[in-house]
């Protein structure tokens, strides 16, 4: 399989899975699971190259910018293209046991092949537009999912997680709309080559419409409903995967598109919303009574640290090893996040499964009957509060550092703040699961419960296996993300 | 820029204009959908006009806003199905955040949980 | 040679990680598992310590990221520490099992305690300060469900309040540890980082966050809160907790920061060794003064603790080759004596139901050994020769004689003075008080039935309180505790 190959399949067979997916009706998941392996292989398939050979570019039709469309698979897509297969594998394994009624299953699987195609397209595509249409399917995908969750309330976090996200997309496109009048071309290599005098405000209106959509504070009021009201296994997917794709093309607009709009007041706007996220979203989670309500506000945190990254790639630090620093710390945080965070959504899934309800108060004593997951809990929970050993730590580690190193010492202090909230948060949960009593369950396979627990050891493995991954990102990273490393 | 070109954006501005206060302010859902359309038709259109680069009218903003009517027709599609669900179970076509009854009790009753 | 520290880490982390999927039920296996790597770890360090003796000092690295290296290695001082946990740890996984018995939940207890052994020695055998920090943390961590055992409302808050005071503590540590990296890049153990180009106030505040943090470990005041709560754990865990573990490894890392990260010299220079040798102090008379109020034995235990542990400390900062020769020593000493003491009072709960010091009258008739051992530990914590905690304390003295801080003796005298009155009514209760006859505890055991003779309790006790003798009584050999600590000290003082 060649590199052009494995983007097809990556892009191509989501969309054909589908369509599958749909005819094939009660063999939907096995559909799924076709275009999963295919995934994968894809997936391995880019990373060797890559590594071998740098990143894969394929003009389709072999047609080049400004007209034809161009694909890049770069470490960062690499990176988040493995995770996203990873992570959607996982879904696969529980979901197949959730969905018993067919018309959530004849929802949910073709949705969630869409949703993986979209995603997969917005890691490697450089064109504004051709981002904004995956952006578009993306969230469309998702807020079908959010409305299979029971009750009104689900229908009610779809509705309006849908008029945010049109909100968004409005804004966004207001934003290509005024570059393509400065460049006359929407291709994010072309867009860098040249400046126009709007290209701040446009960048401040994409920025805008994709922070409503990647759910940055302030702008993240939808995300708490819509995560903790849709089926678990589909939180699973939104919560790991979904926000991390607008803050793909956040980095790619701000590092890579237009490196010369942004001032350093404005690299240190976007890490102060971040730090408000983490405070806000770890205050908020620590007042919840219910398990999915506490790892959704965990996800409006947990973004907030990948914006932290901002002033440190960017301004005076730009290409120091300090700024390469950052710039993996933060990546690797993403996938972890991805990882830990599918896990205890999953972990959520098969709980609510054997009891009927995510409750803190009735998951106490669940640690006795159902050990193995309220392990996967506890590790990926380690995980997420940033702890070694795990990739949450690592990418703890050197962001932190690297703000040291770089003078700005607040920005780390942030993070580690970050990190004592999200002890605290999860500690509640923790803390539940392990008391006495064990409460009636229903009996869950052992195979079941070993699916969190693999997510939450690769979670784990990141930390101890981060060299790879940066290596991967230092491939084809924005010059001055690429560092030589102390 | 030619004097039709100027036309066009105004025009496109007033749209794009009117369909975002349609958006913020109504609270009934299926005029929020109707606004996201205006302000929709309005970027196409500012993206047309924008697109007449001197010499000659420029396929790609044409080919790129046909393609953007037809995700905007997705969306609608969607956004009107769920208002309809939402319209089923609750009997209701807004909000509770934007109701402006339950606002003044909240005020009156200072805030329910 | 150089995988030699890897493999002694994989003796305590592979049955940890293979024990956690064990069923219940296999208690052949699980009990195997954790003796044999014991054991087998006991014997690798005594070969380790061998090639150590010899000038080798073996390394093994891990590279996660650019700078940032897990870094294995082992020096004296490692070792000292080493040993001591390989040595207590096949003790008390003797006495756990025979504690425990056929009790649930025994695959996730030996488990996260086999864990938290693999914590110790990875944190005792770190060669970068990174390293030590992710064992600092796996220590923390696999602590907590150790704690929080017995699922009680008392366990459960006594495990929170751990978490309360540790986490912090942690943060503090990882901020010092960026902050000085930040500055002089990655730090090793092995080669000091050359800390003259920075300011006195950044290294001032960089050492007050490595104290803080590390104190809250050490159970130095005022950070000693969780310690006594925490005794609400199982036996074996609280002889673990309070002789290796925990407190050890705040006490082992203000040793390295002191030693191989500032330097003596930069410590006095900054004028750090005097406020940190008051902290010591206070924290050592503080906590004898609460131990004398308590009236619960292992709480009584836990605020010796406190004082005890930062002997270490005071040792630490007295910033001479004395001083640092009985701090050091203490660490082992007060390790071996404390873990009776811990064992004992676990076999007084177990096999008498006596958890108060009023209960324990006469209990020397029916539990002669246990009692025997007890005494040894209580009087070598009094330092009363030939006994370990003797030496120790004269080294201390001479320490403080030779820095010039005179007021330590008094601390001494007055923390001997308080040791005594706290320990002294026990030994008396237990030898020459007559026996309570209505029977004792919550559910009375009668006092005839009182039995002690379970060989895998009362042996590990016998054993430590036989080696608290034999570390006083051979302190002049080298390879004794003394010995060790005295070839560290020469290395920290050789120019």
């Amino acid at each position: 399989m060649t590199g052009e190959v494995a983007l097809a399949v990556l892009l191509l067979g989501p969309l054909l899975a589908a369509l599958g997916c749909l005819l094939a009706g009660r063999q939907g998941s096995t559909v799924a699971l076709l275009a999963l392996i295919a995934g994968a292989a894809a997936v391995v398939v880019l990373w060797d190259g890559m590594l071998r050979t740098g990143p894969i570019e394929v003009r389709l039709g072999g047609w080049g910018a400004p007209l034809g469309i161009v694909l890049r698979a770069d470490g960062l897509a690499v990176g988040f293209l493995a995770a996203a297969v990873v992570v959607m594998g996982a879904v696969w394994a529980v979901a197949r046991h959730d969905f018993a009624t067919p018309r959530a299953r004849d929802v949910f699987w073709p949705s969630s092949m869409l949703l993986w195609g979209a995603l997969n397209a917005i890691m490697v595509s450089r064109d504004l537009f051709n981002l904004y249409v995956g952006l578009e399917l993306l969230t469309l995908t998702a807020v079908a999912m959010v409305a299979l969750g029971r009750g009104p309330g689900a229908i009610e976090a779809a509705l309006r997680y849908v008029l945010y996200a049109l909100m968004g997309s409005l804004v966004y496109l207001l934003g290509v709309v005024l570059v393509y009048h400065g460049h006359g071309t929407l291709d994010l290599d072309r867009i860098a080559a040249g400046r126009s005098g709007a290209d701040a405000l446009a960048l401040g209106l994409m920025t805008a419409g994709l922070a409503i959509k990647t759910a940055l504070f302030p702008f993240h009021a939808w995300l708490p409903p819509a995560h903790a009201g849709a089926p678990s296994p589909a939180s699973a997917l939104l919560s790991a995967l979904v926000p991390k794709a607008g803050f793909v093309m956040l980095v790619r607009l701000w590092f890579e598109a237009m490196p010369d709009a942004t001032p350093p007041a404005a690299l240190a706007v976007m890490a102060a919303l971040g730090a408000g996220a983490i405070l806000h979203g770890g205050l908020m989670a620590l007042r919840q009574e219910r398990l999915k309500q506490i790892l959704a506000y965990s996800t409006v945190a947990q973004l907030g640290y990948l914006f932290v990254m901002f002033p440190l790639v960017g301004g005076a630090g730009a290409g120091t090893a300090g700024a390469a620093e950052a710039w993996a710390g933060t990546q690797i945080g993403a996938f972890s996040h991805a990882l830990a965070k599918a896990a205890v959504f999953l972990c959520a899934a098969l709980w609510i499964r054997a009891i009927g309800s995510d409750r803190l108060a009735d998951l106490a004593g669940l640690a006795r009957a159902m050990p193995l997951s309220c392990f996967a809990f506890g590790m990926a929970a380690v995980s997420l509060m940033g702890l070694p050993p795990s990739g949450g730590f690592i990418a703890k580690y050197l962001v932190m550092r690297a703000s040291f190193e770089l003078g700005l010492p607040g920005w780390g202090l942030v993070l580690a703040a970050g990190g004592l909230l999200a002890a605290a948060y999860f500690y509640r949960p923790l803390a539940a699961l392990f008391a006495r009593e064990p409460p009636r369950v229903q009996r869950t396979p052992r195979l079941l419960e070993a699916v969190p627990l693999a997510l939450a050891l690769a979670a784990a493995a990141l930390g101890v296996l981060s060299q790879p991954a940066y290596d991967l990102l230092q491939a084809g990273a924005p010059a001055y993300a690429r560092g030589i490393g102390p | 820029m030619t004097g039709s070109v100027v036309l066009f954006v105004v025009t496109a501005s007033a749209l794009i204009g009117i369909g975002l206060w349609g958006f913020l302010v109504q609270a009934h859902l299926l005029r929020r959908v109707l606004a996201f359309n205006v302000v929709g038709s309005g970027l196409f259109l500012l993206f047309g006009a924008l697109g007449w680069r001197g010499g000659g009218v420029d396929p790609v903003p044409q080919a790129l806003v046909i393609t953007g009517i037809v995700v905007a027709l997705a969306a609608t599609a969607v956004a009107l199905w769920l208002v309809g669900r939402f319209a089923e179970e609750t009997g209701r076509a807004d909000l509770p955040e934007d109701r402006r009854e339950d606002r003044q009790e909240k005020s009156s009753a200072g805030g329910r949980p | 040679m150089n995988a030699l520290p890897v493999v002694i880490l994989l003796t305590s982390l592979l049955p940890a990680a293979v024990t956690f999927f064990l069923p219940q039920e296999q208690h052949a296996w699980r009990n195997g598992l954790n003796l044999g790597g014991a054991v087998i770890k006991l014997g690798l360090v005594v070969v380790l310590m061998g090639a150590v003796a010899e000038g080798i000092e073996p390394e093994a690295r891990l590279p996660l990221a650019p700078g940032l290296d897990l870094v294995l290695r082992a020096d004296d001082l490692s070792l000292l520490f080493v040993s001591l946990s390989a040595f207590l740890w096949l003790l008390t996984t003797v006495y756990a099992i025979s504690y425990f018995g056929e009790k649930p939940e025994l695959s996730r207890f030996f488990g996260f305690f086999s864990l938290c052994v693999a914590a110790t020695t990875g944190l005792a055998l770190s060669g970068t300060l990174i390293t030590f920090f992710v064992f600092f943390e796996l220590l923390t961590l696999s602590t907590w469900p150790l704690v929080a055992h017995k699922q009680d409302d008392q366990s459960l808050a006594a495990a929170r309040s751990y978490v309360l005071y540790a986490l912090p503590g942690s943060v503090a540590v990882l901020v010092a540890i960026i902050w000085l990296e930040g500055l002089v890049g990655t730090v090793a153990f092995a080669a000091p980082p050359d800390l003259s180009g920075v300011d006195r106030w950044s290294l001032t505040l960089i050492f007050v966050l490595f104290v803080g943090g590390l104190g809250v470990k050490a159970a130095i005041v005022p950070l000693h809160g969780w310690l006594p709560g925490a005794m609400a754990a199982p036996a074996p865990v609280s002889s673990l907790l309070h002789a290796v573990a925990v407190v050890k490894a705040g006490a082992f890392g203000i040793v390295r920061v002191v030693y191989d990260i500032f330097g003596v010299a930069r410590v006095q220079e900054l004028g750090l060794g005097t406020p940190l040798a008051v902290v010591a102090s206070v924290t050592i008379l503080w906590g004898s003064v609460r131990a004398l109020q308590q009236m619960e034995l292992k709480k009584r235990l836990a605020y010796s603790t406190v004082s005890q542990v930062s002997y270490i400390v005071l040792g630490t900062a007295l910033a001479g080759p004395f001083g640092t020769i009985g701090g050091l020593v203490h660490l082992v000493h007060q390790g071996i004596m404390k873990i009776t003491l811990f064992f004992c009072a676990g076999l007084y709960d177990e096999r008498a139901g006596a958890r108060r010091i009023e209960q324990l009258d006469g209990l020397g008739q029916r539990m002669p050994w246990t009692s025997a051992a007890f005494s040894v530990g209580a009087m070598g914590m009094i330092g009363l020769p030939p006994i370990a905690g003797f030496v120790s304390k004269v080294y201390l003295g001479v320490g403080a004689v030779q820095s010039g801080e005179l007021w330590v003796l008094a601390v001494l005298g007055a923390s001997t003075l308080l040791n005594a009155a706290y320990f002294l009514p026990l030994l008396w209760r237990i030898w020459f008080l007559p026996p309570q006859t209505e029977g004792i505890g919550a559910t009375p055991i009668p006092f005839a039935a009182v039995d002690e003779r379970v060989p895998g309790l009362v042996v590990p006790a016998m054993l430590t309180a036989l080696t608290s003798v034999a570390a006083g009584l051979f302190a002049a050999s080298a390879f004794s505790p003394l010995g060790w600590a005295t070839l560290i000290a020469g290395g920290a003082y050789s120019p």
